[in-house]
């Protein structure tokens, strides 16, 4: 399916580096002493059972949550807490395992707002629609309309979300997440609920996602057909340690990630 | 007949050559595309179209070699057919959505050495069948995504081929092409289509040049287009119908062909252009019918008065406006009231604002949805057609409109039925026979040129316009010789929203009797409101009230049969209604939901005797699957109704001569 060599992200820099990463919510440990990288280019998997800490990981590189303990760099900077607006103008653009769009928008309203970010043009200039706000707008819809014409969703441009299926509106989340341009996509469990069919296309998205616009991707998910082909190296959690990591083979063969996570036959 | 000029046009790549001397500024060709449409002049088509062709030159593709194309509706695709065309190689479309298999089978068939195909996809799907395909060298892609890590010794995109054309020295090379331009005449071969073929291996059907442009002149002058016309390209390029529409008579008159932005957003972007001529299949027009329906529902009630009202005064007079018959003012005035406030929104809606002409073919539509459309002012038409005939054999004239009828025949056609009622043709628009296979040619078509259809028709003696009733396989006769069309008598019976569905019965035999399923939805409704009650299927069935209902549409089917000539004698003389729904699980339909009368006739053994041995109730007991596999019995007693027949209506038009 793909022809890539895996040698590029091997020697790859690392776009992003936890180390030894810590955190606790009163005397729950979600995370312990974990620490693994990113590097640029790649599809990282994020797997392991429910209550592993996946998702608490992806908080807490976009600054959702403040570790206490251990270190996080990216793009070079080191920091222990970051706020998520701050991640988000760095570069790191997520989306949620349970959808969270604004249900009464279009979908190209949803995906424009992910262009917020990028817009220079204060609040007044763009209450007025005119003059450089106007020509910012026309750069802006037009990058809009690239991503609704990659994600192949036209026909609901004009539709608010609320109103669309659940596969679709994953498409959109998606779509608002690539409208900031992000260096660092985190997906958190992109295909939950999706049939075969809604799954192979947002896999095909993810992959010329990735392709087409080298985005480096971080992904949360269950199922393993999807995360064994798409993924470039894969990382397992479980009771919020790190128990395995390395490229989709060799987890799979790893005695520990066998017995935690595909469960030992009874 | 309109008269033909002396000389005219006869290829392709002539006629795009004239089109941008003569209509340069005017619009050739539409794409929506990243929201926004964006357009082609007829002068901008043909340098997209002769950069193509140079570039195919480049890549060595030669007179007689076959092209396939593969995609959905884009205008790069159109064009490369004319590419193609203008260096003398032979286009072959093929159906976007084929697995590979029969892919392979298909361009393997016609020895193609290029393809091009829309995207990552169709790429893919031709990979993975290449090493069965000897004589392909290049694989050409119009969408890039995904496409950019693929090993390109023999894939190459459109722009890049386009670049290779654009290489060589610019005036000696449009010389030499507009050579090998005139050097293409009227009797090449211009194309071949693949039949997708219900039983066996499909068939390509060849068209030259000759075929495609003399049908869609005579179609153009049919219908009165002009280059003004908009249309939307939308149906399959592999199949005759788009071939001919959104290309063949594009070029003959020039005018503009509108690519929509995905196959999902069709609706909206029919509406955007306002399309003036159209196709579609039946059960478009349906869906587009639930669809107002259903929201209708849904508006308030005001609303739904409003509209009931308008629609219920146009059932009763929007059809005889169209029809340019003498309708009171005051019907006049509440239909002018009528569409401003209804019916032009309601067109608006669907895209069909501007629309002169509709076209439906393919299968029978309901005549209920069929008047719809005709009420609310849109000029929908029926025609019949063939991939053989290049899609026209008959249409229907302006203002002579039936909903069971497929029209006269088109200019040029001639039309005639043979001893068992099968429908052949011959035209200029006559197919040369299928590559590489003068055998099945030869049973299809006549050493002096007429075609079989493989349908079996009659000319309805009131009006001259044809009738098609039945495949001409299934059409038996009765034992005293009359006409016995199954699948005509079981459409007529089932347009009827209570009839689900319907088995006729009567080949060989002395009369026609039939087997009914009654649709649960609809008489179930029926049931509540009239207080009938009922616990199963089997029992609203059996009920006598269900029975009398069922009888007063199967009297109005004979009716109509009285009127029909031939089918005259084919009334239905008895009539059961089932005791379970006939169902795939059970083998009585196909997946398809086609009943397979054979079988039903086998496993219903006991009624079907009954119905023939004059027996007022039959017990029978019968097998089903439930949908876990587990299997039962239904046993009953079913009832068995006998229905009067009506004295054939004497026509007093002569029957209708073919043109």
């Amino acid at each position: 399916m793909r022809e890539r060599s895996s040698v590029d992200i091997a020697a790859g820099e690392a776009l992003l580096a936890v180390e030894n990463v810590s955190l606790s919510f009163g005397g729950v440990r979600a995370i312990n002493d974990v620490s693994f990288d990113i590097r640029k280019g790649e599809i990282r998997a994020i797997i392991g059972p429910n209550g592993a800490g996946k998702t608490s990981m992806l908080n807490v590189i976009n600054g959702f949550y403040h570790p206490q303990a251990g270190r996080i760099t990216f793009k070079g900077t080191t920091r222990r807490a970051m706020r998520p607006h701050a991640a988000a103008a760095g570069g790191i653009a997520r989306t949620f395992q349970n959808v969270a769009l604004f249900k009464s928008m279009t979908t190209l309203d949803n995906i424009m707002a992910g262009r917020t970010l990028r817009m220079h043009r204060n609040f007044f200039w763009q209450l007025f629609r005119y003059g450089p706000a106007m020509a910012e707008e026309v750069v802006h819809r037009r990058r809009a309309e690239e991503i609704i014409d990659f994600l192949e969703i036209q026909h609901i441009r004009r539709v608010p979300v609320g109103k669309l299926p659940y596969g679709l509106q994953k498409r959109v989340e998606l779509g608002r997440a690539l409208a900031m341009e992000p260096e660092l996509l985190l997906l958190d469990e992109p295909m939950a609920g999706m049939n075969l069919e809604e799954k192979e296309d947002m896999s095909r998205f993810i992959l010329n996602m990735n392709n087409h616009y080298g985005t480096t991707i971080a992904l949360i998910e269950h199922d393993m057909g999807v995360v064994m082909d798409l993924s470039d190296r894969v990382v397992v959690l479980d009771y919020g340690r790190k128990i395995a990591d390395g490229t989709p083979e060799v987890v799979k063969k790893n005695q520990a990630v066998i017995d935690a996570y595909l469960g030992i036959a009874h | 007949m309109r008269a033909e000029a002396t000389t005219y046009t006869d290829t392709f790549p002539k006629l795009l050559l004239m089109n941008a001397a003569q209509r340069s500024d005017r619009p050739a060709m539409r794409e929506k595309d990243l929201g926004i449409w964006q357009t082609w002049t007829w002068e901008q088509v043909l340098g997209e179209v002769r950069s193509f062709a140079l570039g195919l030159a480049q890549l060595g593709l030669k007179r007689d070699d076959k092209i396939a194309i593969i995609g959905n509706n884009r205008p790069r695709l159109y064009w490369a057919m004319c590419s193609a065309q203008s260096i003398g190689a032979v286009p072959v479309p093929v159906y976007q959505d084929s697995v590979a298999d029969e892919i392979a089978y298909v361009l393997a068939h016609a020895g193609v050495k290029i393809a091009v195909v829309e995207n990552q996809e169709q790429v893919d799907k031709l990979i993975s069948i290449a090493e069965r395909l000897p004589d392909l060298t290049h694989i050409i892609y119009d969408e890039t995504r995904g496409l950019r890590d693929y090993d390109h010794a023999r894939l190459k995109s459109f722009v890049d081929v386009q670049k290779l054309g654009n290489q060589q020295d610019a005036r000696a090379s449009a010389v030499q092409w507009e050579e090998a331009i005139a050097q293409g005449k009227g009797s090449d071969l211009a194309v071949i289509l693949y039949t997708s073929g219900t039983t066996g291996r499909p068939k390509g059907v060849m068209l030259t040049f000759d075929n495609v442009i003399k049908s869609s002149r005579n179609a153009n002058a049919y219908d009165n287009l002009d280059e003004k016309e908009e249309v939307i390209a939308y149906l399959p390029m592999a199949w005759v119908g788009d071939h001919i529409f959104s290309y063949a008579q594009s070029y003959c008159s020039g005018y503009c062909v509108n690519c929509p932005e995905s196959p999902e957003t069709i609706i909206e972007d029919r509406r955007e252009i306002g399309t003036t001529y159209a196709f579609a299949p039946p059960r478009i027009y349906e869906n587009l019918l639930t669809l107002t329906m259903v929201r209708m529902e849904d508006a308030s009630p005001f609303k739904r008065r409003v509209f009931h009202y308008f629609i219920n005064h146009a059932r009763q007079w929007g059809e005889k406006i169209l029809n340019r018959e003498s309708v009171p003012i005051h019907a006049r005035l509440i239909n002018w009231l009528g569409d401003i406030l209804v019916y032009a929104p309601l067109k608006n809606r669907y895209g069909l604002s501007r629309i002169r002409v509709a076209y439906t073919a393919g299968e029978a539509i309901g005549p209920e949805i069929f008047r719809y459309y005709r009420s609310l002012g849109i000029n929908l038409k029926q025609l019949y057609g063939q991939t053989e005939a290049s899609v026209y054999i008959t249409a229907q004239p302006d203002g002579e409109i039936h909903a069971d009828s497929v029209g006269k025949p088109n200019y040029e056609v001639e039309v005639k039925l043979d001893e068992k009622g099968e429908v052949l043709y011959r035209s200029p628009g006559v197919f040369v026979g299928y590559y590489k296979d003068p055998e099945k040619t030869a049973e299809t078509k006549t050493p002096d040129g007429w075609v079989r259809s493989g349908d079996a028709g009659f000319f309805d003696p009131k009006n001259g316009h044809l009738k098609i009733i039945d495949r001409a396989k299934d059409v038996g006769r009765l034992k005293d010789g009359t006409l016995f069309a199954p699948k005509y008598i079981e459409n007529k019976l089932k347009f009827y929203p209570n009839i689900r569905e319907a088995v006729a019965l009567g080949d060989k035999r002395d009369f026609v009797t039939v087997m009914l399923n009654i649709d649960l939805v609809a008489v179930g409704s029926w049931a509540e409101r009239n207080n009938v009650i009922y616990a199963s299927y089997q029992e609203l069935a059996a009920h006598p009230k269900v029975y009398d209902m069922l009888a007063e549409h199967v009297d109005e089917v004979n009716r109509s049969l009285a009127e029909e000539g031939p089918m005259a004698g084919a009334q239905i003389k008895r009539f059961l209604i089932l005791h379970k729904e006939l169902d795939a699980d059970d083998g009585e339909l196909t997946r398809t939901m086609k009943v397979r009368r054979g079988f039903i006739a086998d496993r219903y053994g006991p009624l079907v005797v009954g119905l023939y041995d004059g027996s007022k109730e039959v017990n029978v007991s019968t097998e089903v699957t439930f949908e876990d596999g587990r299997k039962g019995t239904i046993a009953g007693l079913v009832k068995i109704r006998d229905m009067k027949t009506h004295p054939a209506v004497i026509a007093a038009a002569p029957i209708g001569k073919a043109a």
